[in-house]
């Protein structure tokens, strides 16, 4: 999936996949924070975001 | 008449006489030039109507799905192998299919050859190799090898892989050094490149779902577009939820499409659709060793799991 997101041009960055216990909550930490640095490198997405005016 | 379809008639015709299967799922022509279409023949007199040529694009899978009798069907390598998908999902039983398999040497590319003229065609004649094309100005003879469609010219598999008669000799299978060049040719862009692509490719979608339907590997009851509750993606012609729906469409499809071209023989904007399909066709044979539809005994990658599966994405 990340990869076809990927072909679309959806930076792969963007696209994170873990499996992290309950009790893990270390790894928890770890991935969010590599997950933040990185989508942060990234900046904000444009691609297939959806406006609505109300 | 080509030999071809003469033997198809004749195989048709004898089960039907022998009331073998209820209705033969085969071709017709078309009303209009280059478009055959499906027609289910149950009666030995309309056998007749039975043809099969270079403009059988759509894919005859589609229409194996909920018969209570034995029914045959008319299979190029791809319907073929659409069919073993069939198999494999439960949606047909083997038991109850008489696979009538035709070596296929490829499909014409209608809007190729359409390009050649400035009008409307109003013949399409077939020679073996090539074939004789008239508008109401001119008329062009073309090499039907030039005139292929995409998928067809990178086709690996136009003999069919399961059947129980074959109308005609099987060809010779190409075997392509670059499998996947369109694919490649997306990859080599950045991703800003590649966004832009695929916005122009689907600029033009007015969500019709053609590709959808004609296809046969989308046969849930309710589509995931055209569900209620809960809303899956918008219907609209908003451009996040058209490709919100190319790219779902194309990833229910992973591992299991054969790249049959019946989605963009369909489409009536023009947009190929396969660029999102392809890419998954790829990952399934470079990551899995998979190829869709050759095997009855083996489940799709996506449906099984081993140990041995890639497992890199994952943290």
């Amino acid at each position: 999936m990340g990869n076809l997101l990927e072909h679309m041009g959806i930076e792969r960055d963007r696209v994170h996949f873990s499996w992290i216990s309950s009790a893990e909550a270390i790894k928890f930490v770890d991935i969010v924070k590599e997950i933040s640095e990185k989508v942060r490198a990234l900046g904000p997405n444009t691609k297939l975001v959806k406006e609505y005016n109300e | 008449m080509n030999t071809c379809t003469k033997r198809i008639r004749e195989i048709a015709s004898a089960l039907l006489e022998k009331k073998e299967v209820e209705k033969v799922i085969g071709f017709a022509t078309g009303t209009i030039p280059m478009a055959s279409n499906p027609i289910v023949v149950t009666s030995k007199q309309d056998v007749e109507k039975l043809v099969f040529n270079s403009t059988c694009g759509l894919n005859l899978a589609n229409y194996i799905r909920n018969h209570k009798g034995k029914i045959a069907v008319i299979a190029k390598g791809c319907d073929a192998r659409n069919i073993v998908t069939h198999v494999i999902e439960n949606q047909a039983d083997r038991e109850k299919l008489h696979i009538i398999g035709v070596p296929c040497s490829g499909m014409i590319d209608k809007n190729k050859v359409a390009s050649l003229f400035k009008d409307d065609i109003v013949e399409f004649i077939e020679d073996g190799d090539t074939a004789t094309i008239k508008s109401a100005t001119k008329e062009e003879t073309i090499n039907k090898k030039d005139y292929l469609r995409h998928n067809c010219s990178l086709c690996t598999h136009k003999n069919p892989v399961i059947y129980d008669d074959l109308a005609c000799d099987e060809g010779e299978e190409q075997s392509l050094e670059i499998p996947y060049p369109d694919v490649d040719a997306i990859q080599s862009l950045d991703a800003n490149a590649k966004w832009q692509h695929f916005q122009e490719l689907t600029k033009n979608c007015i969500r019709c779902y053609s590709c959808r339907n004609a296809r046969p590997l989308c046969y849930c009851p309710t589509c995931f577009v055209d569900e209620a509750g809960p809303q899956w993606v918008g219907k609209g012609q908003d451009e996040t939820d058209v490709n919100t729906f190319h790219f779902l469409r194309a990833f229910h499809c992973a591992g299991r499409c054969t790249d049959c071209g019946a989605c963009v023989e369909a489409c009536p904007m023009d947009i190929n659709v396969r660029d999102f399909t392809r890419k998954l066709n790829k990952d399934s044979f470079e990551l899995f060793g998979w190829e869709a539809g050759l095997d009855t005994t083996r489940r799709p990658p996506l449906d099984s799991y081993s140990p041995d599966d890639p497992n890199d994405f994952i943290k």
